[in-house]
Formats: structure tokens, sequence, C-alpha cells
């Protein structure tokens, strides 16, 4: 393990990780909104800011994309810092000023109106649905397209995810909550990325448990038993 | 052959010599994109065509551009004995009649351009003078080369072969001290002396945040790994920019023999050029020199027989500016979407595919054979403390000469503008120059004065960047080129960072609404807010450095943005929605032409007839949509701009 220090206090991270991770299990509030420990960071947000202080110099950086280094001072309350966060929720909330999430943290940082004109977008952009999808599940289904203001996260061709295999791993990890799924007899519907799919039916239960083309990509990767899928999660054990 | 030896060098040398100086009479088309934009590829058919139809004692050659596009396309003379002369503005149907003339021993006076008295073969530090004798009559008038106020100030190392060499013979090259440097290192010197000596030149990055060349070559070869990668910014995406173009057109091997030095230096195997897919002519030339030098045995396997290896794979980069960015760049390369990624860990570390890699610009590359055969000192010695050596800027805008300039380092402001770019055109006053591409700053008058380093420029709010250089007269509006460059910026920012996506999208959005009346004074406290956090919070420089073109524009003409927020005027006249049309009743001659040409049926008047006088035209400003058609259109001055 790596020592350093967040605040003045003394704390260890594991190599190759990240600042942020390390805060957040020693229960220092760091504001983020594209991190999530199981795909690697992107530092798209530029919420989590912290100052850093190495071999003298102090910067001001990203936490999540920042490595655990031994000896760094990390400060993440600085006056520096919470004025570039407040600006940076601000431009979020600008972007997006009906999101409940968004609104609350805003909030929380001090920011109080938006001084630029309101748009309606829903999406944050934070990325993390596309790469929930590539580092995750594989599918590589939704990516970003366009550079600049126009930057958008869809399917390739603006048309159906066709590689989308349904698994709702992205419907969970959006933070703001704006890809949303519908399960309809034996269908499954991801709405963002309209893509509709069967579902399997349980042989035990009778429940629609999986889309077929989810489990059938699960079983070439794992390599499992043909019969493996016949059965749902809860049946199974 | 492959060459070897010294010896072998020298013999190309020789055949470089006489393709160069030849007995015959040679005529020489500069043949750069900008010459055959204008007309260069025409010339030179018409050219060849009547020098074969009548069997006429003169060789045909191309070369690359020698800066001065304005006066494109660009034919030299050299006949043995007499000096260089240059002809500017050849068109094809005055082509044969330059040559004709010669013939008879005369010149076509309303083309010359200039008679090279003298050529600096800056890589041997020779000079080579020509005679001034037998000349044609009536020469004498004719400028020096170095007389030319556009040359006069220039000091040639970065385009020290451009306009000379035929870029496709590699014998042309080696004939003005082409790869004497590379032989010099690979053979003479250890890696660890050639990182030294680049280190003692000073030299800094040219590709815009002007990083210590050795250094990064340093940190390079010390990093842990066997691969290496060296790989040279050929991306060149400021808009208006073409100082790498001009260099990779005009004298590829140039580029070739300094990326292989570097790589000798650093321990690389494998080199990537990474070019502005819109340079198709750079590719091809470079894709030939490449061939060339692998042929004779400098690039490829075992390198002059050394026992080292390097080979150089081109690749036509994304299209987008952010992938001149280097780890965008290095993205671009493996086959990923060109984003720029933190790197807290140096590329020097770890860059392309996870391995050391050294990245520099076209320039920086070019610079090296020249600093190995001059000597560090000798380097070290032109431009001022903190940047060593000269630099390209493309001079563009409301400046009498405009094209490539090279000069040192330390040169004012003022000498760029007057003198090489002979300034301002039309008795109009200059107001700012802009540098360092879309996201420079603009220095106004009151710092014309300043030396033109790396640091002078960034203290000023500004950056040297690649070397852009915009001069702007009194009848540009400060908040307009600000807004011009952020719309720039926000399309060409990635979009990945909420700072810079968002910051630079705001700032746009508020300097519009400034523009059109729309302003107030709370807004100029949010821009430098906005400009502070992009800077700050962004991933990248394209956001570190976006802000510059607002920030550095309140800085000097906060009075400009302030006429536009309270008095909700525009002193250049060139925000459209602030600008007032009116008709001075006594100078209108009741012609009518403004009624007609308006398309918003906004002026209404009594038309003079022969028998009748007419009645003064008069603007409805609630329907004028501020076309500024009716000012064009009188011819009586009747018609005021406000
Ligand atoms: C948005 C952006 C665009 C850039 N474009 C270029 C470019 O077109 N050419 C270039 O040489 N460097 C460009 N750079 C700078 C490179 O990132 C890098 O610093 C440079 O190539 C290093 O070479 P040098 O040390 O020789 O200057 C760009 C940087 C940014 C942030
Ligand atoms: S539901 Fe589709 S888009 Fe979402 S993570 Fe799964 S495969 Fe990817
Ligand atoms: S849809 Fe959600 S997870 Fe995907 S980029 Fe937008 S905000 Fe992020
Ligand atoms: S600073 Fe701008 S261009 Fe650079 S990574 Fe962030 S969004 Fe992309
Ligand atoms: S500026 Fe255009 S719209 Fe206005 S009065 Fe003149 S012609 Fe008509
Ligand atoms: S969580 Fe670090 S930039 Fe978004
Ligand atoms: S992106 Fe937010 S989780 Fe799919």
């Amino acid at each position: 393990m790596i020592p350093f220090s967040i605040d003045g206090q003394p704390v260890e991270g594991r190599e190759n990780g990240n600042v942020l991770e390390v805060a957040l299990d020693v229960g220092i509030e760091i504001p983020h909104l594209c991190y999530h420990e199981s795909v690697k960071p992107y530092g798209a947000c530029r919420l989590c800011l912290v100052e850093v202080e190495r071999h003298g110099r102090k910067r001001m950086t990203t936490s999540c994309t920042y490595p655990v280094l031994e000896g760094i001072q990390v400060f993440t309350q600085t006056e520096k810092v919470l004025r570039a966060r407040r600006m940076i929720i601000e431009l979020i909330l600008g972007m997006c000023p009906g999101d409940t999430l968004i609104q609350e943290m805003a909030k929380e940082m001090g920011v109080e109106q938006i001084r630029f004109k309101q748009e309606d977008k829903d999406c944050i952009l934070c990325g993390l649905c596309g790469r929930i999808c590539e580092e995750v599940v594989g599918a590589h289904a939704i990516q970003f397209a366009f550079r600049g203001d126009k930057r958008e996260m869809i399917p390739p061709f603006l048309g159906e995810a066709m590689n989308c295999i349904a698994c709702g791993a992205c419907v969970v990890a959006c933070p703001v909550d704006v890809i949303k799924m519908k399960e309809q007899g034996d269908e499954r519907t991801i709405l963002r990325w309209k893509r509709t799919l069967k579902m399997k039916q349980c042989k035990i239960c009778g429940n629609y448990f999986a889309p077929w083309f989810q489990l059938e990509k699960f079983k070439e990767q794992a390599k499992l038993a043909k019969d493996f899928f016949d059965i749902c999660y809860t049946c199974r054990t | 052959m492959k060459i070897q030896t010294k010896a072998d060098l020298e013999k190309i040398k020789e055949k470089g010599l006489k393709s160069l100086y030849p007995k015959t009479t040679k005529v020489s088309v500069g043949m750069a994109t900008c010459g055959l934009s204008t007309g260069a590829g025409k010339v030179y058919e018409v050219l060849q065509n009547g020098v074969e139809k009548d069997k006429l004692p003169i060789l045909l050659g191309q070369t690359g551009c020698i800066g001065f596009c304005q006066k494109e396309p660009v034919v030299d003379i050299l006949e043995p004995g007499k000096p260089r002369i240059f002809y500017q503005g050849v068109t094809p149907e005055r082509s044969m009649e330059i040559v004709q003339k010669w013939l008879d021993n005369q010149v076509v006076d309303d083309l010359l351009l200039c008679k090279m008295e003298r050529e600096d073969w800056i890589v041997e530090g020779v000079v080579k003078d020509y005679s001034l004798h037998h000349l044609p009559a009536g020469m004498d008038g004719t400028p020096h080369y170095h007389q030319v106020p556009f040359y006069s100030k220039q000091f040639k190392i970065a385009l020290r072969n451009c306009g000379f060499i035929n870029s496709d013979l590699i014998e042309e090259y080696v004939a003005r001290g082409g790869y004497f440097s590379l032989h010099k290192a690979i053979m003479n010197m250890k890696p660890e002396e050639i990182i030294e000596e680049i280190k003692r030149s000073g030299l800094r990055g040219r590709g815009g945040a002007g990083f210590y060349t050795g250094n990064k070559w340093d940190s390079c070869r010390k990093s842990k790994g066997d691969t290496k990668f060296v790989l040279c910014n050929a991306d060149e995406g400021d808009p208006g920019a073409y100082m790498d173009r001009s260099v990779l057109e005009g004298d590829p091997h140039s580029v070739i023999e300094g990326m292989i030095i570097g790589a000798y230096a650093i321990g690389a195997q494998e080199g990537f050029i990474y070019v502005r897919d819109e340079y198709p002519l750079a590719i091809q030339k470079l894709k030939t020199a490449i061939q060339q030098a692998e042929k004779v045995g400098l690039l490829g396997e075992n390198i002059l027989g050394s026992g080292f290896s390097f080979k150089i794979h081109l690749f036509r980069g994304g299209g987008a500016f952010v992938c001149g960015e280097s780890t965008a760049l290095m993205a671009s390369i493996e086959g990923k979407v060109g984003e720029p990624r933190a790197k807290h860990i140096h590329t020097t570390e770890s860059g392309l595919w996870d391995k050391p890699s050294n990245l520099n610009n076209v320039e920086t590359w070019n610079n090296v054979p020249v600093i190995l055969a001059r000597g560090a000192d000798w380097y070290s010695k032109i431009g001022t403390e903190g940047s060593k050596g000269t630099k390209v800027f493309s001079v563009v805008g409301k400046v009498n000469n405009t094209g490539l300039v090279e000069v040192p380092m330390g040169i004012t402001l003022r000498e760029i503008v007057y003198d090489v770019g002979g300034g301002i055109p039309d008795g109009k006053k200059f107001k700012a120059v802009q540098t360092g591409g879309p996201s420079g700053g603009c220095i106004p008058e009151s710092l014309i004065d300043l030396p033109v380093d790396f640091d002078r420029l960034t203290e000023a709010g500004s950056m040297m960047g690649s070397g852009g250089m915009i001069v702007m007269d009194e009848s540009t509006c400060m908040v307009d080129i600000a807004k011009y460059f952020m719309s720039f910026l926000k399309d060409e920012s990635c979009g990945k960072c909420t700072s810079c996506r968002e910051g630079t999208k705001r700032m746009h959005e508020i300097l519009t609404e400034i523009s059109e009346g729309r302003g107030t004074l709370e807004h100029l406290n949010l821009l430098e807010e906005l400009g502070w956090v992009t800077a700050e919070a962004s991933l990248c420089q394209l956001g570190g450095t976006a802000p510059n073109p607002v920030l550095s524009t309140i800085r000097y003409f906060r009075d400009e943005y302030q006429e536009h927020i309270v008095n909700k005027r525009c002193p250049a006249k060139v925000c459209r929605a602030l600008l007032q049309y009116r008709i001075l009743s006594d100078v209108c001659t009741s012609c009518g032409r403004c009624a007609k040409v308006c398309p918003e049926k906004a002026i209404s008047g009594k038309q003079r007839t022969k028998k009748e006088k007419g009645k003064p035209f008069k603007i409805d400003p609630k329907k004028c949509i501020k076309c500024g058609m009716c000012f064009e259109a009188c011819k009586f001055k009747a018609v005021e701009v406000e």
C-alpha cells in the first residue's frame, strides 16, 4: 500500500489506484458524477477537483484520474477547489435544470442561480453508460458521437443499438437516471437506445428473467453449460 | 547503393550540386500548395511545352515555397556566373516571355522580385556569393534578396531549403549539408552526447507549449522499456497556419533526418509521422522521401552500416483540431477515438501503446540537424535568454506583406508588422496582433515593442502556439474577434470535460449577447469567471488555453466591451446588430438607388425625375436588418453608419 495524505489525514492507497476511491473509502466526500468503481476513471464531469501538492508544486486536478503516489498531499476543500466546483455544477445545472440530483448537489455547494440561458437536456454526458457497456458488458452498443457542444451519447449511426443485449447495466449506472427500461410480457425495451428484445422464461417459476440475447452472450463468454440459463437466478440458488 | 561512409555521402552531394547548380540555365517554379493554388502547375506546364517545342537550352526544375505567399507563383532563373533572379506573380501567359527575354539577355521588369546576391548554406555555415556582373541591362535598381523588406529581417534555419531544392531529390538535400549531421551523430557521438548538445542548444518545442526538447528526449531515453517510439506532430490544425506544411512539402528530409537522430539518441526503433489528412502533397513528398532514404541506407535496417535500425510510418490524421494534442494523437494512432486523456504519467514514460514515446513538432525535428552541424554554442547565440533559435510565423490579416516568415526569437512585434510585413494597408491604424492560433491572445499597440519569445508572449496573456500571427487594424472589433475564436473552440473542443465544453459554449453565448446589444456589465465578470474555470479545471491544453482570446481582449480592450454594453455601440462598426443606418437628408440626391436594393423595403422617399426634385430618402429603423446594401449602393455617401 502507498501512503499519502488527504486534508492532512494519513491514508493509504493501492498501486494503480486513484485518489478519489481512497477518499471515498475513508469517508471523505468529494462530489463526483462520472466515476464508478467498476470502470476506468475518465475525468469528464470535472466535479471531483482537488488540489494536489507534489514535489513542492501544487495544482488543481480531478481526483478520479489522479494516481495514488507516495507522499502526495491532497486538499479537497480549498478556496480554489470549492470555487471551481461551484462553477462546474452551475454549468451542469444550466444544461439540465430539471434534474433533481443536480439541483440537490448545486444547492449543497451553495449555487442558487443559473446565470446562463437554461437548456433542457437530460443527459449530463458523464459517459458512464458507454463505459459500463464496453468495459463490463462487452457489448459496445452505445458511444459518444460529435464534438464540442454537439456531443451526444448514442447508438452508432443514430439508429437502434444493434449490439445492445438489453442487459440494463447502463440503466443502473446512469447517475441522473435518464435511461429507462420497460418490461412487458416477454419483451424488454431500453427506451433510450430504442432496443427491444425477447426475454427468456424460467423453466421452474415461469418468470421472464433476462433477454435471450444477453444469455447467449454470457454463455459464449463464460463457456457455461448449454442448459445453464434455462432457470432463473432465484430458482437456481 | 547503400551509404556507409562519409565518402559515399560526399558522392551523393556531388551529384546534388550538379543538379542544383547545373551548367545550363535552370528555371525553377515554386510548386508547393501555395504556388499550385495560384497556378504554378499551369506555369510549369507552359514552360515545359515551350522549352520542348523550341528545343531551348533550358533546364526546368521545381522547388518548394520561399514564403512570400502573396507574390506566388514565384519563378527563379539561375544561370552560371550570374545571380539567381526571382520573378513574382508569374502567370502562365507570361511565363515564356521571361524565358525568351532571358535568352536575349533581357528581363521582364514588371515581374522582377529581386536578384540574389548570396545564398546562406546554414547547415554548413557557408555563404555562397553570386557574381553580380554580366546582368542584363537595367537591373541595377532591382533589389538584392536581402534588401527586400520582406526578407531583410528573416533568418532561415527551419526554412533553409524551402524554395531552393527539389524536395523529390534526396541528392539536392544532401548537397546543402543534409544527412551529414546524421552521419556525425551515429558515427561519432554517443546518444548521451547528442542529448546534451540539444539540451545546451536551448531548443524548445515549436508545437505550442515550448517544452525543452533536450529534457524531453532525456526523460524518454531514461524511461524503462526496450520498445520506444518517436513521433512527429504534423497535424497543424490551426486555421490559417501552414508553416509545417511548407517544411514538409519543401524539405521533408530535414524532418526525417531529425527524427532518425532523435530515435538514435532516445533508443527508439520505430517512428510515426502524424500528418493532417488535408495535406495530400505533404504526404506524397514524405512518402517519396522515406523511400529514398531507405533505398540509400539512411533509414530502415542497419542505418549507415552501424547496426542501428529505425523505421518511419506515415499516419493520416483524424481531421479534428484536438487530434494535435499529444494524448489524443497517440490514441488516434492506436485506432481509438482521438480524445485527450489525463497524463499524470508523462507520455515519455507511457505513451503510444503504453510505451515510452517522444513527440515533437515538425519544426522542432527540422531544427535538430542544424544544431548538430553547427553546434549548441552557435545555436544558443541566436534568440533570447529563454528562447533560442528562430521561429516561423504565418503572418496574415491587415498587413501589406503576408506569408511565411522566419525570424530570430526576440524580434519585436513592431519589426514583424512594419518591417517584414510592410505595415498596415490603406492608411489604416494598427490595432492588435493575435498570436498563437485560435486559443492565443490579442496583443495591443501599447505592447508592440514586445520581444517575441515563449515567455514574453505568455506574460502578455497570449502564447507562441504554433506560430500563427494575425494583424488587425482599426476596422477589427475585439468583441467580434473573441466571439469568432470562441465559436471555433466550442466546435473543436472534444466535448469530454464539462468545463471546456460548457465553458467555451457559454463564453460564446455571452459574447453573442454583447455583440447583439444585450450585454450587461455583469457579463464581464461572468466571462472572467468562466475563463478561469475553463482554463483551470479542464483536462487538456485546448481547454487550458481556450479563454485566452476572451481574457486578453477584456484585459486590453475593456473600453471597447463597455462601449458595446453600456452605449450599445460597436466602435469598429462590425457588430451588425449595433449599427444604425441613416440617410443624411442634405446629401441625399433622391436618386432612389438605396430603396431599390433594400431587401426589407425599409427605405422610402420620393425619387427625383427630370421634372421634379423629389424628396430625400429615409430608413425605417424598425424594418432595417442592417445588411449594409444601401450603404454600398449610394454613390453620394449619403448613407451613414453609426
Ligand atoms: C488542442 C491542441 C492542439 C494541438 N495541435 C498541435 C499541432 O497541430 N501540431 C503540433 O505540433 N502540436 C500541437 N499541439 C501541441 C502538442 O500537444 C505537443 O505539445 C507538441 O506536439 C509537442 O511537440 P514539441 O515539444 O516539439 O512542441 C496541440 C496541443 C493542443 C492542446
Ligand atoms: S442495456 Fe444495452 S446499451 Fe445498456 S449496457 Fe446493456 S448492452 Fe449496453
Ligand atoms: S445517459 Fe446517463 S450515463 Fe449515459 S452519458 Fe448521459 S448521463 Fe451519463
Ligand atoms: S479540455 Fe476540452 S478538448 Fe481537452 S479533453 Fe477536455 S473537453 Fe476535450
Ligand atoms: S441596411 Fe439594408 S435593410 Fe437597412 S435600410 Fe439599408 S438596405 Fe435596407
Ligand atoms: S468524477 Fe472525476 S471527473 Fe467526473
Ligand atoms: S451511463 Fe450512466 S449508466 Fe449508462
